[in-house]
C-alpha cells in the first residue's frame, strides 16, 4: 500500500458519504407527507433498482458480459421463485446450477 | 443507550417474525459470509494489510463500492477517486431510504444504528413484509446478521488468505441476485411494476459497458416515467386508483399500511 494516510482519508469519505446517503433519503421522507401514491411509488422506485441490481449483477462483470453459468443459474432461480419455490431451494438452486455449469465447461 | 434499544429490538424480532423469514435472513448472512470470505481474501492478497477491509466492511458495509475501492486503489488508482466511485455504488441507499415507510430504521439512538445497517438485503427483506412492525423486525434482523456477518467474513478470508480466493468456483455469485430476485418476485406479479421492473433492468443493463459502476442502477429509475404516466389519466375520475395498482399482491403494499405507519410513529 502507497500511502496509508491518504487511504485512510478515501476510507472515510466512502464511510462518511455512504452514511449520509443513507441517512439522508429518510430524513426527506420524514420532512415531507407524502400521498399513499407517491410512498407506493417510492417503494416501486426501490422494486425498479433492485430488479435493476438482479440484473446487472446477474449478467455482467465489469463493464462486460459475466459469462453464461451466473446468469443461468440465476435465470433458474427467477422460474422457482415466479413458481413459489422456498426461499432456501431458490437461492441454493442458483449457486448449484451456476456451478454445476462452470464445472461441465461453461464459461 | 444504543444496546438497551438494540436487546429491545431483537426481542421484537423474534417476537414478531415468523420463523420461515428468520430463515431466510439466516440463509441470506450466510451467503453474505462467504462473499465476505472472498472479499477479505482478495483485498489481503492484493497487497491491503488486514485492517484496511476488516476497518471498510464495519464502516462503510455495503459489499460492491468496497470490491471497487479496493480494485481500483489495489491497481494503482487514487484512494480518493476510488471513494468517489464507491459513493457513486452507494448512491441508491439515498432513494432506498426514501422507499422504507418511516419507523422501520428506529427512532433516536437506535436510528444511528438503523440508518447504518441500510443495505440491499435488509431494505429488500423490509419491503417483502406485509406490515409495519413486521417490516421493521424483517429489517433489522438482517441488518444485524449482514453487520455480523460481513466484516466476520472480511476478517476470516483476510486470515485464510488465498485459499478462499475463488469463491466463483461454487457458484457464490449467482447467490446475491438469486436472494433479491426471491424477495422482489412478489410484487412483479403486478403487470405493471414487472413492465416498469424490466424496462429498468434493460435500461441498466444497455448503461453498464459505457457508464461507471453504479450509475446503471440510478438510471434504471427513469422506468418510474411507466408508472407516473398510466395512472395520471384516471385519476380524476377514480379516486380508489391506487389501491387497483396492486391487485393480488397479497397485501404488501395494502391501503392500510399508511395509517400503521402514522399510528406507531406517534407511539412511545
Amino acid at each position: 500500500m502507497k500511502d496509508s494516510a491518504l487511504v485512510v482519508a478515501g476510507m472515510a469519505t466512502l464511510s462518511a458519504g455512504t452514511y449520509a446517503f443513507r441517512l439522508s433519503g429518510q430524513l426527506m421522507r420524514a420532512r415531507i407527507t407524502f400521498p399513499p401514491r407517491a410512498a407506493k411509488l417510492l417503494e416501486a422506485a426501490a422494486v425498479i433498482m433492485l430488479a435493476a441490481l438482479v440484473a446487472t449483477t446477474a449478467l455482467t462483470e465489469g463493464h462486460g458480459f459475466s459469462g453464461f453459468a451466473r446468469p443461468a443459474g440465476v435465470l433458474v432461480a427467477g422460474v422457482l421463485a415466479w413458481r413459489k419455490a422456498p426461499f432456501i431451494v431458490v437461492v441454493l438452486a442458483a449457486a448449484v446450477v451456476t456451478a454445476l455449469l462452470r464445472i461441465l465447461g461453461g464459461s | 443507550m444504543i444496546w438497551v434499544f438494540r436487546i429491545n429490538y431483537m426481542r421484537s424480532i423474534y417476537r414478531t417474525l415468523e420463523r420461515s423469514v428468520l430463515a431466510d435472513v439466516g440463509l441470506t448472512c450466510v451467503a453474505v459470509f462467504f462473499i465476505g470470505l472472498s472479499y477479505g481474501a482478495i483485498a489481503v492478497a492484493s497487497g491491503f494489510p488486514l485492517w484496511v477491509p476488516a476497518a471498510l466492511s464495519v464502516l462503510v458495509l455495503a459489499g460492491a463500492s468496497e470490491f471497487l475501492f479496493v480494485g481500483i486503489v489495489a491497481t494503482g488508482g487514487s484512494p480518493i477517486a476510488a471513494a468517489l466511485a464507491g459513493l457513486l455504488v452507494n448512491s441508491r441507499h439515498l432513494p432506498y431510504g426514501l422507499a422504507l415507510p418511516p419507523g422501520v430504521t428506529g427512532r433516536r439512538w437506535a436510528r444511528l444504528l438503523g440508518t447504518h445497517v441500510m443495505n440491499d438485503e435488509s431494505v429488500v427483506f423490509a419491503l417483502a413484509q406485509p406490515d409495519l412492525p413486521r417490516k421493521r423486525a424483517a429489517y433489522w434482523a438482517c441488518g444485524l446478521g449482514v453487520l455480523a456477518c460481513w466484516p466476520g467474513g472480511a476478517v476470516l478470508g483476510g486470515l485464510i488468505g488465498s485459499a478462499v480466493h475463488d469463491t466463483n468456483a461454487f457458484g457464490l455469485d449467482a447467490m446475491f441476485p438469486a436472494v433479491i430476485l426471491a424477495l422482489i418476485v412478489k410484487d412483479l406479479r403486478d403487470a405493471r411494476t414487472l413492465r416498469a421492473a424490466l424496462a429498468g433492468a434493460a435500461v441498466a443493463l444497455v448503461a453498464t459497458p459505457f457508464l461507471p459502476a453504479g450509475l446503471p442502477v440510478l438510471l434504471a429509475l427513469a422506468a418510474l416515467l411507466l408508472l407516473v404516466r398510466a395512472p395520471a389519466t384516471k385519476a380524476s375520475t377514480s379516486p380508489g386508483n391506487e389501491a387497483s395498482t396492486s391487485p393480488g399482491n397479497e397485501g404488501s403494499t395494502s391501503p392500510g399500511q399508511e395509517p400503521a405507519a402514522t399510528q406507531v410513529r406517534t407511539a412511545p
